[in-house]
C-alpha cells in the first residue's frame, strides 16, 4: 500500500511501488482528467501539481510521492489561480481538440502561482507541453491574459 | 479527397437497403460499405434505426422505407423540459468545433440560442447519412455537406412546435411567433416554452415545405459563437474513449508484430507471464500479443515483458512487408518505374510545346510516410450483452462503416452492434477504418475470450507501430518556357497510391485516384498545356486519409515548381502568379489580401531584427476553398525558422468565423510541423520512430505568429478543416529557396542543413 494525498483527500493505493502516478490517478482513481499522451515525459498531457510544481507524472512513479501533495485538473477550480486560469482558456476559446488541454492549464497554474507576473521567456520556459492541434499562440496569449 | 463529394453524389445517393429506390442501380451503400471495408466482404444489412428514431417512421420492418436522411426531426433533437436541447449530430466533435456548428445552424432556425444545446455523435442510422448519401467526419465536409439539411431540420421542428402550440392555445398558427425556445402568442400575452411542447410536437407530421429564416436576420449563423466544450476542456470534464470505464473491465496492452503481415508463432515465457500481478490472461491476436490485467500499467508491463517468435517475415505486398523494405527501397522503385500510367488531366498540345520550348527544367519532388500523431492513442471497448449484442466505445469517423466491420469480427449481424463515439482527442484522419491499423477488432476478440468488457490501448509506442501512414509521395516536374520566360506547358508524373484508392477503389472506379493527383490537376493557372498522369504502384503499408489527403504534399511540390518555373523565367513569383491567374477574380482578390496583410509582396532577403530574412509564397485549392499563404524565415544554426505566416483564405461563406480562423491556424500548424520535421522511416522492414522523442513534432518555440484573413467571397461553400494546411509547406519552402538559394525537393526540411543566409 502506498499512501498518497490528491486534491486534498488520502488515498491508500493497492500497486507496485514502481507505478506512475499517472495510470494511478486514473485508473485507480479514475481521476480520468489527466491524460496519457506519450508516458515518456515528452508531451505534458499528463501534467499535475506535486506540491504546486508543475510535474509530468507519466515519470513519477507512486513511491517517490512521498508527503508531496498532489493537484489534478480536477480541482483547477478549488484554486484561486487555476479559476483565473479556465477562465482565461474559455475566454480565450483555447481547445480544439482539448485533449492537451488539462495538462497545458496545469502547467499555466503552476507558472501563475509562482510567476503571477511572468515575462515571455518565462512563459517560454513553462509552457513547454506539446499540442498537436497548435493552440499554441492561444495558450500564450490566455497566460498573458490570466497573469493581466 | 474532394472528388468523393461529387463522385458520392453521383454514385452511392442512397442508403436504402435492398434495392436503391432512386440510386443509379448496382450502387448501393453495400458497394460502399464492401469497398470502405477493403479486404472485408460484408454482406449485410444495414442497421435499424434507432428506437426514438423508429417512433416517428412512417413505415417499418423489413420493407420499411429509409427516411430521407436528415429530415426526421425525433432521430435528431430532444428538447428537454428545462429548456435545453440535445442534437443528436451526424459528426463526431474531435476538435474542428463541429458540435458547436451544428447547434449554431439548428438553433438558427429553430430559434434556441447554441449555448442551450448538448450535441452528441448519433449512433448508427440512415437518418445521419447526410453527406450525400453517406456518414463520414472528414473530407472537410461535415458543415458544407449538410448545411442546407440541418437549417431546414431546424425549421422543420419550429413549425411542429409552432403547431402544437396553436392545438394547445387553440389559435392560428399565423399568430404565433418564437423566442429563443417559446412559442409567443403576442395577442393574448400567452407564451409557451418549447420544452412544453415537444411530446406533442413529435407526434405531428412534419411540413415537406418549411419556410427559412431570411440570412439577413441570422443571430447566429456567421457569428463568432463560443464553442460549446471549452469549459469541459479546460477543466478536465471531457470525456474521450480512452476515459470509458464499465464495471468489471480488463485492461489489456498489446504488442504487434516488429513486421506487418507477420504472427506470433509461439510464446516463450507465457507461465511467467500469467503469474505477473494481477494479469487475467495472455492471448496471441492476428498480427499481435495482448494481456488483459487490471490495470492497464499491469498488462502494458506484461506483454512488454512477454517473449515472442514470430513468424519469418514474407515479401512485400499488400499488408505484408518484407523484412528488408525501406524508405529509401520504395522511393527508388517509385522513381524507377517506367509504366506510363494514365492520364489525370490532358489539355493542349503538351509535346508541341515542349517541341517549341526555349527553355525547359524538369525536377523530382518526394515526401516521406507520415504519422497522424494525434495526442489521444487510440483504444477501443468493447462489452458483449448477455443476450449477444456488442456495445462498442471506440474513436471513429464513419459510426455505420465500424458498426459493420465490427459485426463481421463478431459474427453478428451490424444492428446487434452499437456504436458510441465519444469525442476524439485530435484525429486528422487517424479514425477512419485501415486494417490492422484499428484496435476495436483486438477489444472484440478479446472481450470474447474472457467473457469480460476489455478496454484495449495502444502505448504509444505501439501506436507509432501501428498508425496508418499518409503515404510517401513522388512526382517528376517537367516545364516549357517560352522566349519571355512564361510557362507553355507542365508535365507532371505522379507514381504511388493515395487512400481513396486503397479504401474507396470499388465505389468510385476511377483508376485515377483523385487522393494521390490532387494538388496537381486542376491548379487554377492559366498555363495552355497540360499533362499528369498518374501511375499506381501500391505501397505494402497501411496507408492513410492525413490531413488535407494528397494536397499536403502535392501543393508543396507543385508551389515549389512554379516558383522554380518563376527563377528560370526570370519572374517574380508573385508577379508570375498574378499573370496566370488574371482571368480569376477569386484568386486575385486572395493574392492581393495576402500581399495586403503581409505589408505589400517582398521576397527578399531583407535585413530584420538582427538577421537575414525572405518570404515565400503558395496558393491551393482544396477541398473547396481557396488559400493564399505568405510564409516569413530565416535561418538559424542550419535550421529554418519560420516567424509569421499571413493567410488569406476563401471559404465561400462561413458559419463560425472563430472556428474558421482557429481551424485554419491549427491546419496551418500541422502543416508546418510536417514540412519542417516529421517522417515515418522504414529501414529493414522496421519503422524508425517509437515515440514523440524520435518524432519529433511542432512544439510551442516553433511557432510562428499567423495571421488569417477570412474572405468570403460568396462562393459555394468549401471545407475548413483542412484547406489550411496545404498554403503552409510550400510557402516555407520558397522562402527558404529565396533566402539561401536551396531548393529543397525532398522532405522534411530537416534532413537538409541549410546554408546561412
Ligand atoms: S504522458 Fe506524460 S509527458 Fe506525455
Ligand atoms: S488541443 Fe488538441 S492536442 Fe492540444
Amino acid at each position: 500500500m502506498v499512501s498518497l494525498t490528491i486534491n486534498g483527500r488520502q488515498h491508500a493505493i493497492d500497486a507496485e511501488p514502481d507505478t506512475p502516478l499517472l495510470f494511478v490517478l486514473r485508473d485507480t482513481l479514475g481521476l480520468t482528467g489527466t491524460k496519457y499522451g506519450c508516458g515518456i515525459g515528452q508531451c505534458g498531457a499528463c501534467t499535475v501539481l506535486l506540491d504546486s510544481q508543475a510535474t509530468r507524472s507519466c515519470q513519477i512513479p507512486i513511491e517517490s510521492v512521498g508527503t508531496q501533495s498532489v493537484a489534478t485538473i480536477e480541482a483547477v477550480e478549488q484554486d484561486a489561480v487555476g479559476r483565473k486560469v479556465v477562465a482565461a482558456w474559455v475566454a480565450l476559446q483555447v481547445p480544439q481538440c482539448g485533449y492537451c488541454q488539462s495538462g497545458q492549464v496545469m502547467a499555466a497554474t503552476a507558472l501563475l502561482q509562482q510567476t503571477p507576473h511572468p515575462t515571455e521567456a518565462d512563459i517560454a520556459d513553462a509552457m513547454t507541453n506539446l499540442c498537436r492541434c497548435g493552440t499554441y499562440n492561444a495558450i500564450a496569449a490566455a497566460v498573458r491574459q490570466a497573469a493581466a | 479527397m474532394d472528388q468523393f463529394l461529387t463522385e458520392a453524389r453521383a454514385d452511392a445517393v442512397t442508403v436504402v437497403e435492398p434495392p436503391a429506390r432512386d440510386g443509379v442501380p448496382g450502387a448501393s451503400r453495400r458497394g460502399f460499405l464492401a469497398a470502405a471495408g477493403s479486404a472485408l466482404v460484408l454482406s449485410v444489412a444495414l442497421p435499424g434505426r434507432s428506437a426514438r428514431a423508429q417512433a416517428q417512421g412512417p413505415a417499418e420492418g423489413a420493407g420499411a422505407i429509409a427516411p430521407k436522411p436528415g429530415t426526421r426531426v425525433a432521430a435528431f433533437l430532444e428538447i428537454h423540459p428545462d429548456g435545453t436541447v440535445k442534437l443528436l449530430s451526424p459528426f463526431v466533435e474531435g476538435g474542428q468545433g463541429i458540435a458547436t456548428g451544428m447547434a449554431q445552424i439548428v438553433g438558427e432556425e429553430l430559434d434556441v440560442p447554441p449555448a442551450r444545446f448538448v450535441v452528441d455523435c448519433a449512433p448508427p442510422g440512415p437518418d445521419y447519412a447526410v453527406v450525400n448519401g453517406l456518414r463520414m467526419t472528414g473530407g472537410s465536409f461535415s458543415t458544407r455537406s449538410s448545411y442546407a439539411v440541418m437549417r431546414r431540420l431546424g425549421a422543420t421542428a419550429r413549425d411542429m412546435l409552432i403547431r402544437a402550440a396553436a392545438a394547445r392555445l387553440k389559435v392560428r398558427e399565423s399568430e404565433l411567433t418564437t423566442r429563443d425556445g417559446t412559442v409567443i402568442h403576442a395577442a393574448t400575452n400567452r407564451s409557451l416554452p418549447y420544452g412544453d411542447l415537444a411530446a406533442d410536437a413529435l407526434l405531428l407530421k412534419p411540413n415537406e415545405a418549411v419556410e427559412l429564416r431570411d440570412p439577413s436576420t441570422f443571430r447566429y449563423i456567421r457569428q463568432p459563437v463560443p464553442r460549446l466544450d471549452v469549459h469541459d476542456k479546460a477543466t478536465g470534464r471531457a470525456v474521450y474513449a480512452i476515459d470509458q470505464k464499465l464495471d468489471g473491465m480488463l485492461y489489456a496492452a498489446v504488442q504487434h508484430a516488429p513486421h506487418l503481415g507477420t504472427e506470433p508463432e509461439a510464446l516463450t515465457n507465457e507461465a511467467e507471464i500469467r503469474a505477473m500481478p494481477g494479469v487475467h490472461s495472455v492471448h496471441r491476436l492476428p498480427g499481435a500479443v495482448a494481456v488483459a490485467a487490471d490495470s492497464w500499467w499491469r498488462a502494458r508491463k506484461a506483454v512488454e515483458a512477454l517473449g515472442v517468435r514470430w513468424s519469418a517475415p514474407k515479401p512485400s505486398g499488400l499488408d505484408t512487408v518484407a523484412a528488408d523494405f525501406s524508405s529509401d527501397g520504395i522511393v527508388a522503385a517509385l522513381k524507377a518505374s517506367t509504366d506510363p500510367g494514365l492520364p489525370a488531366e490532358a489539355v493542349g498540345d503538351t509535346a508541341g510545346a515542349f517541341a517549341k520550348a526555349a527553355k525547359v527544367i524538369e525536377a523530382d519532388y518526394e515526401a516521406p510516410y507520415l504519422a497522424h500523431a494525434q495526442l489521444e492513442p487510440p483504444s477501443a471497448l468493447a462489452r458483449f450483452s448477455e443476450d449477444g449484442t456488442l456495445d462498442l466505445w471506440l474513436p471513429n469517423q464513419m459510426p455505420e462503416l465500424f458498426q459493420a466491420i465490427a459485426a463481421q469480427v463478431a459474427g453478428l449481424q451490424p444492428a446487434q452492434v452499437r456504436i458510441h463515439s465519444p469525442m476524439l482527442g485530435g484525429f486528422f484522419g487517424r479514425h477512419f477504418a485501415y486494417g490492422p491499423g484499428n484496435p476495436f477488432p483486438q477489444a472484440i476478440r478479446l472481450a470474447q475470450a474472457t467473457r469480460r468488457p476489455v478496454k484495449v490501448l495502444w502505448s504509444r509506442e505501439e501506436e507509432f507501430r501501428s498508425d496508418a501512414l499518409r503515404p510517401l509521395s513522388y512526382s517528376r516536374f517537367r516545364a516549357a518556357l517560352d522566349a519571355q520566360g512564361r510557362p507553355s506547358a507542365i508535365e507532371v508524373r505522379t507514381v504511388g497510391e493515395g487512400p481513396i484508392g486503397r479504401y474507396f477503389g470499388a465505389l468510385f472506379k476511377n483508376p485515377v485516384d483523385s487522393s494521390a493527383v490532387e494538388g496537381i490537376v486542376e491548379k487554377p493557372y492559366a498555363i495552355p498545356n497540360r499533362r499528369m498522369t498518374f501511375t499506381k504502384l501500391a505501397h505494402p503499408v497501411t496507408i492513410a486519409f492525413w490531413r488535407s489527403v494528397g494536397h499536403s504534399m502535392n501543393d508543396a511540390f507543385y508551389e515549389s515548381f512554379l516558383d522554380e518555373i518563376a527563377q528560370a523565367g526570370g519572374q517574380d513569383p508573385f508577379a508570375l502568379r498574378q499573370a496566370l491567374l488574371k482571368d480569376s477574380p477569386r484568386h486575385l482578390a486572395l493574392l492581393a489580401a495576402v500581399a495586403e496583410m503581409s505589408g505589400g509582396w517582398r521576397r527578399g532577403p531583407y535585413a530584420a531584427e538582427g538577421g537575414m530574412r525572405a518570404r515565400g509564397l503558395a496558393m491551393a485549392s482544396p477541398f473547396g476553398s481557396e488559400t493564399a499563404t505568405i510564409a516569413e524565415v530565416s535561418v538559424e544554426g542550419g535550421e529554418a525558422r519560420v516567424h509569421t505566416l499571413w493567410i488569406a483564405f476563401d471559404p465561400g461563406s462561413v458559419v463560425n468565423p472563430a472556428i474558421v480562423r482557429a481551424q485554419v491556424e491549427s491546419a496551418a500548424a500541422l502543416g508546418l510541423s510536417s514540412v519542417l520535421f516529421e517522417q515515418i522511416v522504414y529501414r529493414d522492414g522496421v519503422r524508425q520512430a517509437q515515440n514523440f522523442d524520435t518524432y519529433p513534432i511542432l512544439r510551442r518555440e516553433h511557432m510562428p505568429a499567423v495571421h488569417v484573413r477570412i474572405v468570403e467571397s460568396g462562393a459555394p461553400m468549401g471545407g475548413v478543416g483542412e484547406p489550411g494546411l496545404p498554403g503552409v509547406p510550400p510557402a516555407v519552402l520558397n522562402a527558404i529557396a529565396a533566402l539561401t538559394g536551396q531548393r529543397i525537393r525532398a522532405l522534411p526540411i530537416a534532413n537538409t542543413k541549410l546554408s546561412a543566409a
